[in-house]
């Protein structure tokens, strides 16, 4: 097995100086996930689960440990690496999904959905067909293609978001709840593209509302409730 | 606090475009800026923010080779501009300043001849790099007016009889006109209404994308900064009391002072 990611004795907690207070998070919580692997992060509101993804991502900063990527150019430690590391990582590697979108005035859902392509170095009119095709799977209606998504519903700007995040193939996919508040069709395409993604080689971790959707996907599970077994295998899901 | 000390960069081998080192300038018994270091890697945005007083005007202008710090050096990733830029005379530092460096300034009468036409303002940068032909500059002023989505029927009207927003996009025309390897940009939206202020970030961000122009931007409107900054430089009493990735700073900024700024805007 390829490893992808090893989480060493990894910390974080928030210093909320203002209030004087100390926010514990999460405490030397080790892992691995190799290629391929999907494993689900589980634990009771505010076990850490979405903090646990922001930390490996570095939209916080980790409070120790090491969560070592191993990109296409090597080991690298992502709790140290440099911001324009990580700005470049993020780009190439290492995808996060959430359930949130983040509009932009005046770009088109299907130029939100083009970019990371564009960025990849696409020419502009295969990017935007790629990108019609996934917010058709999706399910986005045609005619809301070249309308700007901030006036979306709830609904319709997370298929637009999925379709953004799941466009790249990336070695590393962490997932934040992408399920929340999805119709059946969108759900059963997300799930569809995770499977193709998983059997494509990408390492997911994922934190999701109605773990039953990716129940198929699932090799481990890991439990943030405190006092919880750290670590169990498939057979021991109860989903 | 406990914030792990990072690394140098090792994906990314490019140079930093912009690399300014340690710059202190007083002004009296004012300390405007104290060791103050800054990088930008080619097209990236960095954005700063801080409090009013902190500096950040200063540091533009330093940027901008408009002034000079009493020490610190400043180096920009340029062909034939090797060694401390500081150390220019001023008609080298003027030069660099008009054919590389692009500014936007808040106040649009410090960036722009207020009763000169539009095109006339644009086309004076392209005069100054050494432009001669009439066909030519008009061409080019027309362009980078265009590209700053600047209404093309006021192409002669003088900013004086323009909105703010116009105004606005008229300096950046100017600042773009000759393509610049950086672009400074000095709380550019603020004093706009909201909905003109959408649409020239819009621009901004349309800009960097196509171009991939490395820009600095200054702003007090944490949600200018969080749509147009990869990383984000946070300065108090002149000097950096953080620095890190966009979505970091406003998401676990560590220092007291940023949670303070960012948890005020929530
Ligand atoms: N940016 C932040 N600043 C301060 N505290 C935070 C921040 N993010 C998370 N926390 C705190 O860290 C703890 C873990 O929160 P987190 O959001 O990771 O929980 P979760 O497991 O994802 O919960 P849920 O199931 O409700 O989504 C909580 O006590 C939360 O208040
Ligand atoms: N030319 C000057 N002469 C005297 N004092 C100056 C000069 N330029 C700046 N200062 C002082 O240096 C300090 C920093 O000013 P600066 O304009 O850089 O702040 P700033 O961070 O841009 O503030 P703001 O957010 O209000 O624009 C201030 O105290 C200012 O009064
Ligand atoms: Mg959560
Ligand atoms: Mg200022």
């Amino acid at each position: 097995m390829t490893r992808v990611l090893d989480i060493q004795a990894l910390s974080k907690g928030f210093s909320l100086h203002h209030l004087g207070q100390d926010i514990a998070a999460f405490d030397a919580i080790s892992f691995s996930l190799d290629a391929g692997e999907f494993v689900l992060i589980k634990g009771i509101n505010g076990a850490g689960k979405s903090t646990l993804l922001r930390t490996i991502y570095r939209s916080y900063l980790p409070r120790g440990g090491a969560v070592v990527f191993h990109s296409a150019h090597g080991p690298i430690d992502l709790a140290r690496a440099a911001d324009v590391d990580i700005a470049h990582l993020r780009r190439t590697e290492i995808g996060f999904v959430t359930q949130f979108l983040n509009a932009r005035p005046r770009v088109s859902a299907e130029a939100l959905v083009a970019e990371p392509l564009r960025l990849a170095g696409e020419s502009a009119d295969a990017a935007l067909h790629t990108a019609r095709g996934w917010l058709s799977t999706f399910g986005v209606k045609e005619e809301l293609w070249q309308a700007y998504p901030s006036t979306f519903s709830g609904g319709e700007q997370q298929k637009v978001n999925l379709a953004r995040a799941l466009i790249l193939p990336r070695k590393l996919i962490l997932l934040d709840e992408p399920t929340a508040s999805l119709d059946a069709g969108a759900r059963a395409a997300l799930v569809a593209r995770l499977a193709e993604l998983k059997e494509n080689g990408a390492a997911m971790l994922g934190v999701f509302h109605h773990p039953g959707d990716v129940a198929d996907l699932i090799d481990r599970v890991i439990d943030l409730t405190p006092d919880a077994a750290p670590e169990e295998d498939r057979e021991d899901v109860a989903v | 606090m406990t914030t792990m000390t990072l690394e140098p960069p090792r994906l990314v081998r490019t140079k930093p475009l912009l690399e300014i080192r340690d710059v202190s300038r007083s002004y009296g018994e004012v300390r405007a800026l104290h060791k103050v270091s800054a990088t930008a890697y080619p097209g990236e945005v960095l954005g700063i923010v801080g409090e009013s007083g902190s500096g950040k005007s200063t540091l533009l202008r330093m940027m901008n080779l408009e002034e000079l710090p009493d020490s610190g050096s400043y180096h920009l990733d340029l062909p034939d501009t090797p060694g401390d830029l500081f150390e220019l005379d001023r008609f080298a530092r003027r030069m660099l300043c008009a054919t590389r460096i692009g500014i936007v300034y808040q106040n649009p009468h410090l960036g722009l001849l207020m009763k000169h036409s539009s095109s006339g303002n644009v086309a004076e940068r392209l005069l100054i790099a050494g432009e001669r032909r009439f066909g030519v500059l008009r061409e080019k002023a027309r362009e980078a007016l265009s590209a700053s989505e600047f209404p093309l029927e006021r192409l002669d009207a003088p900013p004086i009889e323009l909105s703010g927003g116009m105004q606005q996009r008229v300096q950046l025309a100017k600042a773009i006109a000759l393509e610049p390897a950086l672009l400074l940009l000095d709380e550019p939206t603020t004093g706009l209404d909201v909905s003109v202020q959408a649409l020239l970030l819009d621009t901004l961000k349309r800009l960097q994308q196509e171009r991939k122009i490395t820009m600095v931007i200054v702003s007090h409107d944490l949600g200018v900064i969080r749509t147009l900054a990869d990383r984000v430089m946070v300065m108090r009493r002149g000097e950096v009391v953080e620095v890190g990735l966009a979505d970091q700073v406003f998401q676990d900024p560590q220092h007291p002072y940023t949670q303070q700024l960012v948890h005020a805007k929530l």
